[in-house]
């Protein structure tokens, strides 16, 4: 079987579990103390990130390349809690990674990191990236990316990716109804944008780590400053999601009784 | 070789467990294994970028370096601080402080005595009379007593408020640029791997992935990977599992005791608007909510203050609490007309090495050293333990270059001649010489603990007050001044039965008076939790806070790791035994010192055994 070459597009946000605020700054709006808050991968490119390690590792000579357009000091900081989860070559670009900068140039700066990648061969070539992404709901800039790259063959909402005996790809698409469109791709190249995926999380490889980090911290260095401006987008309003949090501590309680009571919960809302 | 058994927690045999070898391996990410791998990475590498020092594991790559941390990332779950920064300055000169989120020079510092404005603090009768008096001569602003002399040990002029979080992601970011040394959070490390003649350690072992609870393999089970090493640093801290573990091996040096403890809890909280308090600001505060209990204001840049207390092992209570009295002591008046108005950013608990040079365990043996408050180096006159604990990582580093350079093995002769005699040579030595039994009069009380302080700090140490632990009085006992016998049962029973602890109700029958939330600052044990801590506890890690004999917990009656525990993560079960939830855990490692169950074969060791965990607090503005 001919080996893949995957490039997840991946990038940060700030870690879920901080208090997030949006505040209006000079250069439009952000979250109040972003450079201080704790980073981590994106949940979708984790997800597509660690789809991307599992078919490397079943297609013998297969390589998986991460690049990612973020603070570079961030970036830094996350690649410590991830570089142990799966094998992979960073490529950096240094810029903002918040979910108020402008997809459409986020796409065109990683469209030109992917093709600046030495001897990636589009026969081979597979895109992955979030169906999403937890900073930007709008899920349209790995669908650029790929239009950018000139790859036709598109899917989004990717729970599961079978490569078939003859080489051709067999995909599972999220549709509505909680059900799954099942699409054949013949051969790369092709877009996956990933929902979560079917995989646990990796657990920590220690020698994963440092064979990766060998190659993180150079291409940090080389990070070169993405041109994302956003400098004509203009946000109406910025607003948290609704939140309400009722704290009970409650030991031993059935599943169904926790089941029951949150489906109550949601009709009252 | 041998490496322990993974608590025992089941047979190795049939353990399919990878290897590693690497030249230098660290036990933690804290201001020790911090302060070593910023000073030793700066000499790992030639100006060209060729290796300085070769690997000898990897033959013409540079010295191969790796830290592993428990937490999640780097800088969660430490402490915030007020501190001199003499060894921060001198290893990294040119290092701006404004660099540094919520970094800031102190600009002034008081020290305040707190009146009780509550009138339930345990003060004794010629306290109280002081206290009238006081009040009566109008001797006080807001209850507040601002003392006019601050002895010079005390004095923290010229030096810095930090949040060590902070601190500790630019000192990490500034290690990995280097590319000389890999840090890796979220790996716990489970213990040390001994040599043969188990007189030397030759690397660690990574805690088991993918365990139950009870840590039993489950599906996807990975076996810790041992990591082989030349040199093992260990820097994880007071309660570290690694750090215990030696000094269950090897024990302390003669005279030597880690007997004295303090729980640190703190919250970070948002000023409201023209809250009148000027960055750098530094309160420390004796005598209120209990007179044991210190307290300390600090205030960064943005208009943002931390604000917490230390509750030490000789406040002779029982049913003692932190986060409870840190709501009170929030409250007090002198203090609350800055924070009315505040919202809470962020929560923490850490334990406290309060033994300080008296705690020092065997500094260096065959293939390790140690670093760090574990080391020792808290000076507990001062209140100092950052800027120490980073010196002692120094000075390891500046041994280790030495010893690399001369191509010398890191034997317990070689680490002595050259990190020893660093250490023993230092202000480090000498200040931890002056401060070591400046605290052994809080044996006898407060008034001659602080007596004793002032004696020790005032003549370099050569003078100071002694003093030894007392049995901790029976929680009736502590509460028969103020509850009836049957009163004080009724409240512990119905707790119990609720799988609540009791400090709570007791305190309210005390007279202490209930807290009233207000959803931003003054928020709910659990809620704090949530919104300042936001503990997480990843799935595949086994619980790392066990209670080793049943009839021990059955028997207690105080139950003080219940009462202690900072995140509530320890409660009543049925039976005696306590539960413990992970996902409610700081680390905070209170559960530890506050079991007042010793081992019979080992007195220093309790019924709770604290292994290496993984997750805790995702703060990094503590």
């Amino acid at each position: 079987m001919t080996p893949f070459q995957i490039v997840v597009c991946g990038s940060i946000v700030p870690d879920p579990l901080q208090t997030l605020e949006p505040v209006t700054a000079a250069g439009g709006p952000s979250l109040k103390n972003e450079m201080m808050l704790p980073a981590v991968l994106d949940p979708w490119a984790g997800h597509a990130l660690f789809e991307a390690a599992n078919l490397a590792q079943k297609t013998a000579g297969s390589k998986v390349w991460l690049v990612s357009l973020a603070p570079k000091a961030k970036l830094q900081q996350v690649m410590m809690m991830v570089a142990q989860k799966a094998p992979f070559e960073l490529v950096a670009l240094d810029g903002p990674a918040s979910g108020f900068t402008d997809s459409f140039e986020t796409a065109a700066a990683l469209a030109g990191a992917v093709n600046g990648i030495a001897g990636l061969e589009r026969s081979r070539l597979l895109l992955f990236g979030g169906w999403e992404s937890a900073s930007r709901g709008a899920g349209s800039t790995l669908q650029m990316v790929g239009e950018r790259l000139g790859i036709t063959e598109q899917f989004q909402g990717v729970d599961e990716l079978t490569v078939r005996e003859d080489g051709s790809l067999e995909i599972l698409e999220r549709v509505e109804g909680g059900k799954h469109q099942v699409s054949v791709c013949q051969a790369p190249p092709a877009v996956f944008g990933w929902a979560t995926g079917k995989l646990p999380e990796p657990r920590n490889n220690p020698q994963v780590g440092m064979v990766n980090m060998r190659g993180v911290m150079p291409a940090l260095q080389k990070a070169r400053p993405a041109a994302v401006k956003s400098a004509g987008l203009c946000f109406a309003s910025v607003s948290l999601p609704k939140q309400q949090r009722e704290t009970r501590v409650v030991k031993n309680m059935p599943a169904e009784e926790i089941a029951r009571e949150i489906a109550a919960w949601i009709g009252e809302e | 070789m041998s490496g322990g058994s993974n608590g025992d927690r089941f047979d190795e045999a049939g353990v399919e467990r990878q290897s590693m070898d690497v030249d230098i391996v660290c036990v933690g990410f804290g201001p020790g294994t911090a302060g070593f791998l910023s000073a030793l990475s700066r000499g790992l590498l030639n100006e060209d970028g060729s290796p300085a020092i070769e690997s000898r594991v990897v033959p013409g790559m540079p010295l191969q370096v790796v830290c592993y941390e428990r937490a999640d990332d780097v800088g969660f779950g430490v402490s915030g601080v007020v501190t001199r920064a003499r060894g921060i300055r001198a290893a990294m000169p040119g290092l701006d402080f404004r660099e540094i989120p919520m970094a800031t020079p102190v600009s002034s510092e008081k020290v305040v005595y707190l009146l009780d404005p509550v009138g339930a603090s345990r003060r004794s009768a010629p306290r109280r009379i002081a206290d009238r008096l006081i009040r009566t001569l109008g001797l006080h602003q807001h209850l507040g007593v601002e003392l006019p002399y601050l002895p010079p040990f005390l004095r923290k002029h010229g030096g810095v408020v930090l949040s060590m979080g902070q601190f500790m992601q630019f000192v990490a970011a500034d290690i990995s640029s280097s590319g000389v040394a890999q840090i890796w959070p979220g790996t716990p490390v489970a213990e040390a791997l001994m040599n043969e003649d188990e007189q030397g350690v030759i690397g660690i072992r990574l805690a088991d992935q993918g365990v139950e609870r009870d840590g039993t393999p489950q599906a996807g089970f990975v076996a810790g990977m041992d990591i082989h090493a030349d040199l093992t640093v260990v820097g994880d801290g007071p309660v570290g599992a690694v750090g215990r573990q030696l000094n269950e091996r090897f024990g302390l040096p003669e005279g030597h005791h880690q007997r004295e403890w303090a729980l640190g809890m703190k919250m970070v909280v948002d000023l409201r608007e023209g809250s009148a308090l000027e960055a750098g600001t530094v309160f420390h505060t004796i005598g209120y909510p209990e007179p044991e209990i210190f307290g300390f204001l600090y205030v960064h840049p943005g208009n943002v203050a931390t604000v917490g207390i230390f509750v030490p092992s000789w406040f002779r209570s029982p049913m003692r609490t932190s986060y409870r009295y840190l709501q009170h002591y929030m409250q007090h008046p002198y203090l609350w007309r800055y924070l009315a108005g505040g919202k809470l950013r962020s929560w923490g608990a850490k334990t406290l090495q309060e033994s300080g040079r008296r705690g020092e365990p065997f500094l260096a043996g065959d293939g390790y050293a140690r670093v760090g408050e574990g080391s020792g180096s808290t000076n507990v006159l001062t209140g100092s333990g950052v800027d120490e604990a980073w010196t002692t990582g120094v000075q390891l580093a500046q041994a280790v270059l030495e010893l690399a350079r001369e191509s010398k093995p890191y034997t317990r002769e070689n680490l002595e001649r050259t990190y020893l005699a660093r250490r023993r040579a230092s202000w480090l030595e000498k200040e931890g010489r002056t401060a070591e039994k400046a605290r052994d009069g809080f044996h006898r009380g407060v008034i001659w603990g602080m007596a004793g302080m002032a004696l020790a700090g005032l003549s370099g140490g050569r003078l100071w007050i002694g003093g030894e632990p007392r049995l901790m009085p029976s929680p009736e006992e502590f509460y028969a001044k103020k509850l009836e016998a049957a009163e004080f049962r009724r409240i512990v029973d119905e707790c119990r039965a609720k799988g609540l602890s009791c400090h709570d109700a007791l305190m309210d029958a005390a007279g202490w008076p209930e807290i009233p939330f207000d959803g931003q600052l003054l928020v709910t044990h659990q809620d704090a939790l949530l919104m300042g801590g936001k503990v997480q506890a990843p799935a595949g890690f086994a619980d790392h806070v066990q209670f080793l004999n049943a009839d021990f917990c059955e028997a207690c009656v105080s139950k003080q790791c219940i009462e202690m525990c900072s995140g509530q993560a320890i409660t009543a079960g049925p039976g005696g035994v306590p539960l413990f939830d992970r996902e409610k855990c700081v680390f905070c490692g209170a559960c530890l010192w506050n079991c007042p169950s010793p081992m019979d074969d080992d007195p220093p060791r309790a019924n709770i055994a604290f292994h290496a965990g993984a997750g805790g607090l995702h703060s990094t503005e503590n």
